[in-house]
């Protein structure tokens, strides 16, 4: 058992504590600290891809409780992925908050350990092994987001912030309810002893699991924004400070990775009364997820709402291949995660940019002053939109071939790959209309265009790239996610990494005296 | 017994979702604070209700109350005051910076209300 595979937690919450104990009137400090556990995280991320890489599933057991009674926190190649993309969208991320004329960590107080805390909670969400830890680690994902996104103050910011809030916490609570009733039901909330346990559950009991499992999708449902739960985000989204957004990014896929962990794997194919029992709601969301999404996108009145919008449409394609429940669609599923987290990521961070530098308009799609530095901005924004909409040979498009791909022996195939294709036409003419709008329709000049540094191109540019080497090596790449998502099909594999052979006794003393309902072990 | 607890959980949740569904952000987080009780009741009532049982493991008992049950509730109402705490204060600072306790920022038919 390496202790490095509870890193990526342990870095950001070190790097946080560390941070207020520094005190936040020494931003130079907390700067470099941030950068430095940003940097870290990626470097172990890349350890984990690695050591992930020849398939071994390999379990954490905290305080060296055995699993299944234990915390216990499990890398495989999903989770290795997941904590990948985000440290490299949160370096850039955290970059782009610090670079800049008016960097935005000196907006308002506490912005270095709020970001770490985001990213315990986020790679907490990717490695953690049970049920109840995930439900955690969204709580502290999720305080820290609310404190981000109100982060620089604001009206409009406190509006959608309470939105953001509220409707987070009652699908927290939700999440509480169908995590109590799975336990009630099973007497287990590990996720390896899960996928054991609820295949066997009693047909009388059978109910109750598929209830639980719903709760859950509707949960998992409202932070990956998918129909008709996506009324939150754009707002909140839009008027969060650029490098927030870009790592909000991240938070609609770990809903979608989360629904691939428990829908996929726990009420998977062979989850007996409970099999895939999500499917038949996922997938007609998940169609009007990305076109809802994408007409939202065209009639948005901003680039940053736009860029909000366009984050629901990739999560409605996303889910559309993730709703077949399949090896071969969870693979490209997978590579198309990785490319729309970078691609939203990079189009929020351009969008910031181009906001910075057009005085009074912002990022509002109306005429308005010329953008200081338009060429290399516009080069930017070109990339990033190319990316997103799927035009070769970026990354999109490999990702739009390969879900194309696997999904077209479907039923209902022919539905998917409209809605997929329209939804990419849809995109373009929207970001077309913007680029346009933002880039050629200015007023001449009546004032110099704000100061700028040129260093803040850097993130998004390195962004960028990140997503050009996703299509240049789109073939290892493949085979990375589709060995993921294979790996995820092997249960058993995965249960007896985790639980041992042989298999642990029961969690949970069965009173004499109390009424048990159903088969238990 | 079963009757009681369940329609005081039914109960509370009710009340919860109706208040949640108000207008003004005192009801909301009035009802998201019923909510979360009826949750936890009913993640503490998924541990099976007993009576006269011990709470862990005593010498010689036959029966016990499950404690997986209370941990998860106590993790609950921790994250759940904070949580509550939270929204109290972007509340309060909403209605502050609005001048209306409206959900949306801003009374119903009083204009834009897009930023």
């Amino acid at each position: 058992m390496s202790h490095w595979i509870a890193a990526p937690i342990l870095i950001p919450a070190l790097a946080g504590a560390a941070m207020l104990l520094a005190g936040e009137r020494r931003l130079g400090l907390q700067r470099a600290l941030g950068i430095a556990s940003c940097a870290a995280l990626v470097l172990s991320a890349a350890i984990a891809v690695d050591s992930s890489a020849s398939g071994v599933v390999q379990p954490y057991f905290v305080g060296d409780w055995p699993a299944p009674f234990g915390i216990v926190l499990v890398l495989d190649r999903l989770a290795a992925l997941m904590l990948a993309v985000a440290a490299v969208i949160a370096l850039a991320a955290l970059a782009a908050a610090v670079a800049g004329e008016r960097p935005w960590d000196a907006r308002g107080r506490f912005f270095h350990p709020l970001f770490q805390l985001q990213l315990v909670g986020l790679n907490g969400a990717f490695l953690t092994g049970d049920l109840f830890n995930l439900f955690v680690f969204f709580e502290v994902l999720l305080i820290a987001s609310y404190c981000l996104l109100l982060h620089g103050q604001g009206e409009a910011r406190l509006r959608a912030g309470l939105h953001y809030v509220v409707v987070n916490l009652a699908a927290s609570a939700l999440f509480l309810v169908g995590v109590a009733l799975l336990y009630s039901v099973t007497g287990t909330l590990n996720l390896a002893d899960l996928a054991l346990r609820v295949p066997r559950v009693s047909p009388a009991d059978a109910p109750l699991v598929r209830v639980a499992a719903l709760l859950l999708l509707v949960v998992f449902a409202v932070k990956a924004a998918a129909f008709p739960l996506y009324l939150w985000l754009p707002r909140a989204y839009a008027t969060a400070a650029a490098p927030v957004a870009a790592l909000f990014a991240l938070m609609t896929k770990v809903g979608v990775y989360a629904i691939v962990r428990v829908h996929g794997v726990v009420f998977g194919p062979d989850a007996g009364e409970a099999a895939l029992v999500a499917a038949p709601w996922l997938a007609p969301a998940a169609l009007a997820t990305a076109l809802l999404g994408v007409v939202g996108a065209l009639a948005a009145p901003s680039l940053g709402r736009m860029t909000a919008y366009l984050t629901v449409a990739s999560v409605g394609t996303l889910l559309i291949a993730v709703s077949a429940f399949s090896t071969a669609t969870l693979g490209a599923a997978l590579y198309y995660l990785l490319h729309s987290s970078l691609a939203i990521a990079t189009l929020f961070l351009v969008t910031g940019e181009i906001a910075a530098r057009r005085g009074a308009v912002g990022d509002r799609l109306e005429q308005g002053a010329p953008v200081g530095r338009p060429v290399a901005l516009g080069v930017l924004f070109l990339l990033s939109a190319a990316a997103l909409v799927g035009l070769p040979p970026l990354s999109g498009f490999v990702g739009k071939v390969m879900i194309l791909r696997s999904t077209g022996t479907l039923p209902g195939a022919a539905l998917m790959w409209s809605v997929i294709l329209v939804v990419g036409l849809l995109s373009l003419i929207g970001l077309m209309r913007a680029g346009s709008i933002v880039f050629w329709k200015a007023t001449p000049a009546t004032q110099a265009a704000p100061p700028h540094r040129r260093l803040t191109l850097v993130p998004p540019l390195a962004l960028v790239a990140c997503g050009a080497a996703l299509a240049m090596f789109a073939a290892p790449v493949q085979r990375y996610t589709d060995a993921a998502a294979r790996q995820l099909g092997d249960r058993g594999q995965y249960a007896k990494a985790i639980l041992g052979e042989p298999k642990a006794a029961t969690t949970r003393p069965f009173p004499a005296g109390v009424r048990t309902n159903g088969a238990r072990p | 017994m079963e009757i009681l607890v369940a329609s005081a959980i039914g109960l509370l949740a009710a009340c919860g979702v109706y208040l949640m569904l108000r207008a003004r952000t005192f009801a909301v987080v009035l009802g998201l604070t019923f909510f979360s009780y009826a949750v936890n009741l009913f993640i503490f009532a998924t541990g099976r209700l007993a009576v006269g049982v011990p709470s862990l493991v005593a010498d010689g008992a036959t029966s016990w109350a499950d404690p997986l049950p209370q941990a998860l509730v106590l993790t609950a109402i921790v994250i759940g005051l904070a949580t509550t705490g939270f929204v109290v204060e972007l509340a309060l600072r909403a209605r502050d910076q609005a001048g209306t306790d409206h959900v949306d920022g801003a009374e119903p038919g009083a204009g834009e209300r897009e930023a």
